[in-house]
């Protein structure tokens, strides 16, 4: 099965391990996620002033890129799968914008003259949606080194689930994340804060609140019996992982807590090359837990 | 023929050649003071009405409603040996149940005498038309007589009624039905599911306002209730079908086995004691255990323990134990038939499944509760013996928060609507945790305290120092052994964060699962929110919409305990009323006008919307009682074989031919108009002299859904330039999805009407209820307008239509 990847910028600096993983664990599927050619960033916010069509330039750019990868037979369907969640919720409320509104698409269309015109008919999935699809079942059956002793923690963030018409789960009680961790062997632990806003973009200029954040969805997660959270956002990811130097500085009995992306741990239970993994850009080191479990081999 | 003079026809009823048909038909017009007279020409009426075959005399008086008018007609009925009487006065709905009895008395059977409506319908709604007016009536009158020759004298069934009332449900609404019912001397069935009666309210330690021992209250009714002569309890029972009629419902009740003989068991609890079966309990909603062989609190009635099969080992150890011999582990469930005259349905209530709403985490920690289960911890035969602890840990509760509205007023997720008692609860609760020293904190959207002392209640917990807080509580997170709420304070206008010991949460009032199923069998429609629906949300409240079948309590709608006692006591009434007729059954069904057409299709069937019909010996059998008569089946019917009694097709077909063959009107509508709300609505727009064009002439139909194509067909081909349906919507009506089923054939009516040559926009559809008369006479202006505007049908295209119709008849 192949179909059209959007990695988004993230994914190509400091959350490369996401995408690497991500790639290596598709092919064990079977399924091949092959870049759409020439994109751009998508936008990372969605602009939520209705008529201002030229925010909307960027993601739709991306989205007729992927209507030409369809068209040129590259690919087996319409769709375009997302990793990053802000990627993921932009990309998907412009198609959705100019879907119901034509006459704001042919504006759009008729002022990127230069580009073929886009036809409104690619779907955005998350990679999420497609491991529900291929099924847990078919992920268990690959698993070379199930997580055992593992005590992982899903963290959703806001963007999966939220406006409710792109929400790939339920928006107060999601089961995907869990659901995946299991199938990998893993101790699923529940956290209540796992849909709370991680602060998002206000890491920039209002750290302390991220911090604030941060501190409660962490210690939440660690007192439920969490040995480490498992995202799905390179903004989620850099805001509870990178940000304990703070969270320590206003909480000094704060421990730390390491960070995954799912698809590394996805990665580590298929017995794939730990080197692809990205672990060196982590703030906090989660390989030293890995070896504590012996998920990982000393060296 | 004509007559000699109209001026000698004053006062003696002539005899014209004419007459001498089949029948002997008396025309009455009435002038109604003017009020007719004014407009219509009753003079001419009567003289055409006279040259008429087989009318054997026709007058006009100036009050036909009068005593002396009536008596009058009597005579004449008596005396010229009338078989068949037309009048031409108000609406029907005025006088045609005193007229009918008064010419029975001269020995007129009703079916043989027809009403055309010349005055809400005629005068008060063409006053600047007389000749229009005039010519209408003659024309309605005219029709009549053609229908009154075909019809045939019908007599009500009379219906003998079975005295007893089968009561579902045994909590406070149940048990309040079944006593009165018992008081006034009725045979009660109670059945109940659980192993005792009692209900929710049993499980309460008080009730408000009064913060009275609700179970001290409710127990002496129990006693009642077992010690009624009339009343036959039946527990561990479920209604399984209800077949019949009303006035003689068939009932199935399926009985499990309790396993234990209830006139043996003293409740000595020795077998429980042996039982090594233990089960979450239900009645203390799963905070603890209870054995297989239990009771499920020490008040129950009928007194007696009751084995769980199924969860029940059949070790033994429970009938070794007891002493009196009691337990037979091989009791075998069984069925028994009922056969009852009314039943009311109290089925009360179950909470919403507050897991389905996340952000609550319901079933996430155990010290976040629902309201029941913190009324079996206030109470001193509850799990914690009434100390308010901390599920998680045993610690006692030094705070709790109650989340109000958590799920009811919800349109996005929850339940639209309001469950009435959680606000009182709340309070009452909240009183009984503050005299035991804990902080209560009430969060709320609004504060619903209507009904009686229920305000001053309120007044009393915010003095006594209750918390109260407006704000929707957007979440409740687990930190460890406590919980943190997270609201909106709408009076600071900011998001607050409390943490306590203990949350209780207050889900939407639902009705009970089994309630939702039985409905279902019994054909008892519910609401949207599967509550039983009434027959009439104000005048009567405590019906269903299928008769003889009543409903009380929560099985309604949320309520209080106050009105669930006042709507069982007005539903016995309402049994009581009901089971004391002779029940008489109007003859206006379906049957078989052509049995010998009828080879068992089916299609009747499945169309009818009581299910009147069946197939049996390879023939359509109508159940007379059953059948409201709407007719529906009739066009149904692949090959002719159906009719309806009171409009056959040989009378409606005559009808129709008759309203408009002769009519010397320019442009003529025929609007069939559906006999209840939609003939109301168009009286209604008569007393307010709303004024339409004469072209319009009503032929009044139980349902529009009794017409074919042909009928419509007809209207055209003898001289109809539009014709109109007109029918209640589904909800208003009384013959349910016969009225949808009407509108759905009008679609195919239009499909084919241009293959007939007639422009498909002549024929109108539309839904009319009784409020929207006004809109009705619009309707009547804009298509006589349209009508008009296009002129009349081509003289071919009629005659067209005239062969196509005769061959159709032939062939």
């Amino acid at each position: 099965m192949k179909n059209a990847f959007f990695p988004g910028c993230s994914l190509k600096t400091p959350a490369r391990g996401f995408e690497e993983t991500a790639i290596s664990c598709a092919r064990v599927l079977d399924l091949e996620l092959i870049e759409i050619p020439r994109w751009n960033c998508c936008g990372t916010v969605y602009s939520l002033t209705t008529d201002d069509l030229m925010h909307h330039l960027a993601p739709i750019r991306n989205l007729i890129r992927a209507q030409k990868m369809a068209a040129s037979g590259a690919v087996d369907d319409q769709r375009l799968v997302t990793l990053c969640s802000m990627c993921y919720n932009t990309l998907k409320r412009s198609s959705f914008l100019v879907k119901e509104n034509p006459d704001k698409l042919k504006v759009i269309n008729d002022f990127m003259d230069e580009e073929e015109s886009y036809s409104a008919k690619v779907e955005v999935v998350h990679f999420l949606q497609l491991m529900r699809e291929i099924g847990f079942r078919q992920l268990e059956s690959k698993v070379k080194k199930p997580l055992r002793n593992l005590r992982v923690s899903p963290y959703y963030g806001c963007m999966l689930l939220r406006p409710r018409e792109l929400a790939i789960d339920d928006p107060e009680d999601p089961k995907v994340l869990e659901d995946l961790l299991a199938a990998l062997g893993a101790h699923v632990v529940d956290n209540p804060l796992k849909v709370r806003c991680c602060g998002s973009y206000l890491t920039a200029n209002r750290k302390q609140t991220v911090a604030d954040l941060a501190h409660d969805i962490l210690t939440h997660a660690v007192s439920e019996g969490a040995d480490a959270l498992a995202v799905s956002c390179p903004l989620c990811a850099f805001n509870l992982d990178a940000r304990q130097a703070e969270v320590k500085n206003l909480h000094p009995s704060f421990e730390f807590v390491p960070i995954f992306y799912f698809t590394q741990l996805m990665a580590l239970a298929f017995g794939l090359n730990p080197e692809q993994f990205g672990f060196d850009t982590h703030t906090v080191d989660p390989r030293k837990l890995l070896k504590e479990k012996g998920l990982l081999d000393g060296e | 023929m004509k007559s000699k003079s109209s001026r000698a026809s004053a006062e003696r009823p002539r005899k014209s050649k004419e007459a001498k048909g089949d029948h002997r038909v008396g025309v009455f017009v009435c002038e109604c003071g003017g009020n007719i007279s004014d407009v219509v020409d009753v003079k001419k009426v009567v003289n055409e009405a006279r040259s008429w075959k087989g009318v054997a005399m026709a007058r006009a008086t100036t009050y036909l409603c009068s005593k002396p008018s009536i008596e009058q007609m009597k005579d004449w009925i008596r005396r010229v040996k009338l078989d068949r009487v037309v009048l031409a006065c108000c609406t029907p709905n005025m006088h045609r149940k005193k007229f009918e009895r008064s010419f029975k008395e001269a020995g007129l059977n009703s079916a043989l005498m027809e009403i055309v409506n010349a005055r809400e319908q005629g005068s008060w709604v063409h006053p600047d038309d007389p000749e229009g007016a005039t010519q209408k009536t003659i024309d309605l009158v005219r029709g009549a007589v053609e229908k009154a020759k075909r019809s045939t004298p019908l007599e009500p069934m009379e219906l003998e009624v079975e005295r007893s009332v089968l009561v579902v449900g045994g909590g406070i609404a149940g048990i309040t039905a079944a006593l009165r019912l018992a008081e006034s001397g009725r045979k009660v069935y109670l059945v109940e599911s659980k192993s005792s009666i009692g209900g929710h309210m049993i499980q309460y330690p008080k009730v408000f306002p009064t913060l009275d021992c609700s179970q001290c209250i409710l127990t002496p009714k129990m006693g009642d209730v077992a010690d009624s002569q009339n009343i036959e309890l039946l527990t561990l029972a479920k209604v399984k079908s209800a077949s019949g009629v009303p006035g003689n419902f068939n009932v199935t009740v399926s009985l499990k086995a309790r396993g234990v003989d209830p006139e043996k068991c003293v409740s000595c609890g020795a077998c429980s004691q042996e039982c090594p079966v233990s089960v979450p309990n239900d009645f203390n909603e799963y905070m603890d255990e209870r054995k297989a062989v239990y009771i499920p609190f020490p008040q129950a009635v009928p007194s007696a323990y009751a084995i769980d099969f199924d969860n029940c080992t059949k070790c033994g150890n429970c009938v070794e134990a007891c002493a009196r011999k009691a337990i037979d582990l091989e009791e075998k469930p069984r069925e028994r038939e009922l056969t009852v005259g009314a039943i009311i349905l109290a089925t009360g209530f179950q909470l919403y499944d507050i897991t389905q709403l996340g952000q609550y985490r319901y079933g996430k920690h155990p010290n976040i509760i629902t309201s029941l289960q913190m009324e079996r911890m206030l109470d001193i035969t509850g799990p914690t013996k009434s100390s308010v602890v901390r599920l998680s840990d045993g610690k006692e509760a030094r705070n709790v928060c109650y989340v109000l509205c958590a799920g009811s007023r919800d349109v996005s997720k929850g339940l639209p609507y309001c469950s009435r008692i959680c606000c009182l609860y709340a309070i009452k609760q909240a009183m009984l945790l503050h005299k035991a020293g804990i902080d209560v904190w009430i969060h709320y959207i609004d504060m619903r305290t209507p009904g009686r002392r229920y305000e001053e209640f309120y007044k009393t917990a915010r003095d006594e120092g209750i918390n109260f807080v407006k704000g929707k509580v957007a979440e409740v997170v687990p930190a460890s052994d406590q919980i943190t709420v997270v609201a909106e304070d709408v009076t600071v206008n900011r998001l607050i964060e409390n943490t306590f010991d203990l949350v209780v949460l207050c889900p939407p009032i639902c009705p009970s699962r089994d309630s939702t199923k039985l409905a279902e069998n019994m054909k008892v429609p519910l609401d949207e929110n599967r509550f039983v629906l009434e027959s009439h949300p104000k005048l009567d409240p405590l019906a269903t919409k299928r008769e003889g079948i009543f409903a009380c309590g929560m099985a309604m709608g949320p309520k209080d305990i106050q009105s669930t006692v006042a709507e069982a006591e007005g539903a016995a009434m309402k049994a009581v009323n009901f089971l004391g007729e002779k029940r008489e059954i109007e003859p206006a069904n379906a049957f078989l006008g052509a049995p010998q057409n009828c080879n068992g299709c089916g299609e009747c069937v499945q169309i009818c919307p009581v299910e009147a019909i069946q197939v049996s010996q390879g023939k359509a059998r109508i159940n007379e009682i059953v059948c409201n008569g709407c007719g529906a089946c009739i066009p149904a019917c692949p090959t002719h074989a159906l009719d309806l009694q009171g409009l056959t097709e040989e009378q409606l077909t005559a009808q129709i031919r008759a309203v408009l063959e002769g009519s010397r009107a320019e442009t003529k509508i025929v609007a069939f108009m559906g006999k209840g709300t939609v003939y109301t609505a168009a009286d209604i727009a008569g007393v307010n002299r709303l004024p339409y064009p004469s072209s319009v002439r009503t032929i009044p139909v139980p349902s529009t859904s009794r017409l074919s194509l042909e009928h419509i067909l007809q209207c055209f081909a003898h001289g109809a330039d539009g014709v109109m349906l007109l029918e209640p919507p589904e909800q208003e009506g009384s013959f349910g999805k016969a009225h949808t089923m009407a509108g759905e054939r009008k679609e195919e009516y239009v499909s084919k009407l241009e293959d007939y040559g007639v422009d498909s926009i002549r024929l109108w559809f539309s839904n009319v209820y009784v409020p929207d008369w006004r809109k009705l006479v619009g309707a009547f202006n804009s298509f006589h307008s349209m009508i008009e505007g296009m002129g009349p049908i081509n003289s071919e295209t009629r005659q067209e239509l005239v062969n196509k119709l005769e061959k159709r008849n032939r062939g």
